[in-house]
């Protein structure tokens, strides 16, 4: 079957696909639409390293991959040490790395693997400066193995170990900002993503790959399962959040920040919007709603001053 | 009706796939998944009315499978084999073209 030149000319996102139908995500995953969008844009000549997480499952159970790209499935807290090693080595092989033509490495990791577990290798593979693209696909909690809270957990949320109740507490803490820890290794390019903007995520993924040295991006991606939310919801929850200023758009590079158009356009909408939908805020009390919608604003004040200050 | 993308896929995978255990358990296969169908996840079935699309591109767009392809005049055509019945189309969908029903089989 051909597709005329005129229509492919008219999909905002790059044709070719190389994510294959019949993996093993859970319905209305955003994980996977994430690894659908990075595969369109970087093609098959990428290498993935994965690390335990739910994409594990979704690359493929043996003997199925569901990529069109080779994978290296790592140990839970060595994806920037492993994405690392392979830049190395295909640079000694004398390989051309990242560029416009060059083998693409990618890390692409869950909030728990990067933020708590896996932190201190994305802090060596940053420091030393590999050409390489880290990926955090951020769905807030432990998905895979059902549900735990990780330091990226927003207040607030029910998960299996934060269940709330008379004897239990909900999640006491805020969510840990990743990114601020990533662009504080000086690295030239780190962004945030949402898979509610596909444009806007292919646009930085190209963005990374131009630059040398190493980027980071951090995606939110939805979870029906985890998030206790209607499958068909994914991807407006994922838009909500970016509306409600919970998780703005923005990008660092070069000592610059730039907050992009999506999270630019209005006023922040009240927070309550993006959490109604959700089971996992239902046991949220009013004053709860309000100290996290008071966080949630105090952060984007805070990174629209440096976007005025650094801009 | 178009032809899935997968089409050839299918057919290299099922001749070169095999049960075989492989040696570092190293899979070779590119895109083998194409052989499992998980259209037998599905409840609920995205039904597509043709004269109400205006070729928007959104569900091909946010379909996570991917389930959704473009056919020569660029209208959608889904792919029950592999579609898990999210309901991300008809929801996304700004004319309403596609509506979720309750499958019977």
């Amino acid at each position: 079957m051909e597709i005329p030149e005129s229509v492919k000319k008219r999909v905002s996102i790059p044709f070719e696909e190389h994510f294959y139908a019949g993996h093993t995500a859970c319905q209305g995953c955003g994980a996977a639409l994430g690894l659908r969008y990075v595969l369109k844009a970087y093609g098959k000549k990428t290498i993935f390293s994965i690390p335990a997480c739910c994409s594990t499952i979704i690359a493929g159970p043996w003997p199925y991959s569901a990529f069109g790209a080779p994978l290296f499935h790592t140990a839970f807290e060595t994806t920037g040490a492993v994405i690392g090693g392979i830049e190395a080595a295909l640079k000694a092989k004398g390989y051309k790395v990242k560029g416009e033509d060059g083998i693409m490495v990618v890390g692409w990791a869950g909030d728990g693997g990067t933020a708590d577990i896996g932190l201190q290798a994305l802090s060596g593979f940053l420091e030393r400066g590999h050409d390489a693209v880290y990926i955090m696909y951020d769905n807030e909690a432990y998905m895979n193995t059902g549900i735990q809270r990780s330091s990226s957990t927003p207040y607030g949320a029910w998960t299996t170990n934060t269940p709330g109740g008379k004897k239990h507490f909900l999640e006491k803490r805020h969510k840990k900002s990743v990114i601020d820890i990533v662009i504080a290794h000086d690295i030239p390019y780190a962004a945030t993503a949402s898979i509610a903007y596909p444009e806007d995520f292919i646009r930085k993924l190209k963005k990374a790959q131009k630059i040398k040295g190493p980027s980071f991006i951090q995606l939110y991606a939805s979870c029906p399962t985890g998030w206790r939310s209607p499958t068909d919801k994914s991807i407006e929850l994922a838009r909500l959040a970016v509306q409600t200023a919970y998780f703005p758009l923005y990008e660092y590079e070069n000592g610059k920040y730039k907050i992009n158009m999506p999270s630019t356009k209005k006023e922040p909408k009240p927070l309550i919007e993006f959490l109604k939908l959700q089971g996992r805020f239902k046991y949220m009390t009013k004053e709860d709603i309000e100290i996290l919608q008071e966080w949630v604003l105090k952060r984007w004040e805070l990174l629209k001053k440096k976007a005025e200050i650094f801009g | 009706m178009a032809e899935s993308p997968f089409k050839a896929d299918i057919e290299r995978v099922k001749k070169e796939y095999s049960e075989k255990m492989t040696p570092g358990a190293v899979v070779y296969l590119p895109g083998s998944s194409v052989i499992n169908k998980t259209g037998s996840w599905r409840v609920f079935i995205p039904e597509f009315n043709k004269d109400k699309c205006v070729r928007c591109f959104l569900c091909y767009t946010y379909c996570p499978e991917p389930a959704i392809y473009l056919d020569d005049e660029s209208y959608p055509v889904f792919d029950y084999d592999y579609c898990k019945g999210c309901g991300i189309c008809a929801n996304e969908c700004p004319t309403k073209a596609i509506v979720m029903v309750r499958e019977v089989k």
